[in-house]
């Protein structure tokens, strides 16, 4: 008790030593125990920041778009007018036409929303057999080095930005396909749809062929002992069971692609015509924003048109993100209580 | 059924399958090998060094390199320790099934899916508008300084963006470390934050540094949230200040792509930018990958 070094009390824990002054030692427990409690309301004030974070998106993107809700640009457009049809000029029929720059500005909703579910169902069209296709193979067929292949290329496929895919349709794959089919607009759905299945594909896939991995071993043993091929295996047994966690990835495939931007701004030609025919040229919503809101005046109608159509695509994808999510827990709890 | 039929049903499958696999591999490649093919011959020291020439035709994408890199930067001192400690409260601190962790969870997972065009508009509508638009009152009436789009939103917005992968992979790093270590770490009487620093934290800092990764290839990919935060097309001088508005290879390549007059002319200067792209995000995506996998396997 007579030699102590010179930092005993100071780092009690680390040398282990016990020996120092109590009024030293006991002011040192509160220090630490201050700064435990400190740290413990830092954390969780920041945790706070995730919820902040999607509660401020809704809130400033839905704030900009009120002023139109209030009818404050009733001259210009009104929520009546972007819905239905209007007549924009004496004697002629009533249409649905978005063209926000001209003499008198037209916002009809239909073409964009049109366009948006066109390219969403080509893309998932082109996307799903391709993607759930694959994930059966990986899961059921492959061997083990083929699917450690397999799985990490596709997900590198996730990793491409998407306005390197949206170049690509622009550069390579609209001439392709315009090549091969002859199409009368070299940039179009179908061109858009394919570009924009790229980036769908890593997403069905990695929920697909998690939700085939997570079908109980003992499915697959009890049919492959009834004396059922791997193929029926796979399709009347395995299938099935992972068939809710297929849903899913489909319904986030389609949350995915509603909202992708830079594809579609890049390869769909971007002309707002109604249209049901995929091989037109077609504007998106994401599209529509990415490309107008660069030119508009702050505050104005056409400003709060645009954010109104962001508010619109936030709530489409969380619905579609909350059920796909809602899919994978209950086909989670399936295979658990099963297996 | 016999044996062959059997036999013929398995090819079938797995053959069809198979292909859906082979397709997707093949587009891969496609995309791969059409910018490695046509974008190499542009890699030169002078493209990555020096700035655009005679309207973007010739020179090189040094700016949009140096832009890209100073917005990740932003980013990642933003959104490595919010997210990180948001991971460890949710792992070390919350009661599992509490409300407060739940409801953290869903935001997360929300936010994950929340189109990047929104992100884009939230920064405009938040950042320039609100908190920019503030600061210019505040400290600077009638001037524009803060409320307009500059490389300090652009970064803030991207980070908001990528917030939900460095939860996720600083969760998962969380959950590799043993629960031995804390509960030893306690039993020696050190507080729970001291054995969160000293013993938690050290043994989980390969994960989070996988999701710093994860993070960064996300933000340098990402071309909707910056188009109207802060991203130029062209400009005579590089970022040096929060304000400034900065260059970068994704809107790069969208301008080139899109907006040229001549397209021909541009091709192998877009090109190369694409080839400069899809290397930095592979790269660090593959690093980001082979982190994992050894944390795995460790």
């Amino acid at each position: 008790m007579d030699e102590l070094p010179p930092d005993a009390g100071r780092d009690v824990t680390r040398t282990g030593r016990i020996t120092a002054d109590p009024a030293r030692l006991e002011a040192r427990r509160v220090r630490r125990r201050r700064m435990d409690l400190l740290a413990k309301a830092v954390i969780t004030v920041i945790a706070f920041v995730a919820i902040a974070a999607v509660a401020l998106i809704f809130l400033f993107v839905a704030r900009e778009a009120l002023p139109l809700v209030f009818g404050q640009f009733r001259d210009e457009v009104t929520l009546g007018s972007m819905i239905l049809p209007q007549a924009w000029r004496e004697g002629a029929g009533a249409i649905f036409s978005w063209q926000p720059v001209s003499t008198v500005p037209k916002y009809s909703l239909a073409p964009l929303v049109v366009g948006t579910l066109k390219v969403t169902v080509i893309a998932l069209v082109f996307a799903v057999p391709l993607a759930v296709g694959a994930a059966v193979f990986s899961a059921e067929f492959a061997s083990r080095r083929t699917r450690e292949i397999i799985k990490p290329a596709i997900e590198m496929l996730a990793g491409v930005p998407s306005v390197v895919l949206g170049f690509f349709a622009l550069i390579v794959l609209a001439s392709l396909l315009q090549n091969l089919f002859g199409f009368t607009y070299r940039l179009n759905g179908i061109v858009a749809g394919i570009a924009l299945g790229l980036a769908l594909i890593p997403v069905v896939y990695t929920v697909s062929e998690d939700a085939l991995i997570a079908v109980p071993r003992s499915y697959r043993e009890a049919s492959l002992a009834l004396g059922a091929s791997r193929a029926r295996t796979a399709w009347s047994v395995i299938v099935p069971a992972a068939a809710p966690g297929i849903f899913a990835a489909v319904v986030l495939g389609f949350g995915r692609a509603m909202g992708e931007t830079m594809i579609v701004l890049m390869a769909s030609g971007n002309a707002a015509v109604l249209s049901l025919d995929p091989t037109s040229s077609v504007r998106t919503i994401p599209a529509t924003i990415a490309a107008e809101m660069g030119e508009v005046v702050v505050g104005g109608a056409h400003w709060s048109v645009l954010f109104l159509l962001g508010t619109l695509l936030f709530l489409v994808t969380l619905t579609f993100n909350t059920l796909g999510a809602r899919y994978v827990a209950r086909m989670r709890r399936k295979m658990g209580e099963r297996s | 059924m016999s044996l062959n039929a059997h036999r013929r049903a398995d090819l079938a499958l797995g053959g069809i399958t198979g292909g859906a696999a082979f397709i997707i591999l093949l587009v891969l490649a496609l995309i791969a090998w059409d910018v490695l093919s046509n974008g190499l011959s542009q890699l030169s020291w002078e493209f990555i060094s020096a700035a655009p020439r005679e309207g973007m035709t010739e020179g090189g994408i040094f700016p949009a390199i140096f832009g890209t890199v100073a917005l990740v930067l932003l980013m990642t001192v933003a959104v490595v320790p919010v997210g990180v400690i948001t991971a460890v409260y949710l792992y070390e601190y919350a009661r599992q099934d509490g409300l407060f962790a739940r409801l953290i969870r869903g935001a997360v997972y929300n936010l994950a899916g929340v189109p990047s065009i929104v992100f884009g508009l939230f920064g405009l509508g938040f950042f320039i508008q609100f908190i920019g638009g503030r600061m210019d009152a505040f400290w600077y009436p009638g001037e524009v300084v803060w409320g307009q789009p500059a490389i300090l939103w652009a970064s803030l917005t991207l980070a908001v963006l990528t917030l939900p992968v460095v939860i996720v992979a600083t969760e998962e790093a969380l959950r590799t470390v043993p629960r031995e270590h804390r509960e030893a770490a306690l039993a020696l009487g050190s507080t729970r934050f001291e054995a969160l620093v000293r013993i938690i934290l050290p043994q989980a800092l390969p994960g989070i540094l996988t999701g710093a990764i994860l993070a960064v290839a996300r933000g340098a990919g990402e071309t909707a949230p910056i188009l109207f935060t802060g991203a130029a097309y062209f400009l005579p001088y590089l970022p040096t200040h929060p304000n400034d508005q900065f260059m970068n290879l994704g809107y790069h390549v969208y301008v080139l792509a899109t907006q040229s007059p001549d397209i021909e002319a541009t091709k192998p200067i877009l090109y190369g930018t694409v080839l400069v792209l899809l290397l930095v995000t592979a790269l660090l995506n593959v690093a980001a990958m082979v982190l994992r996998s050894r944390l795995r396997a460790a």
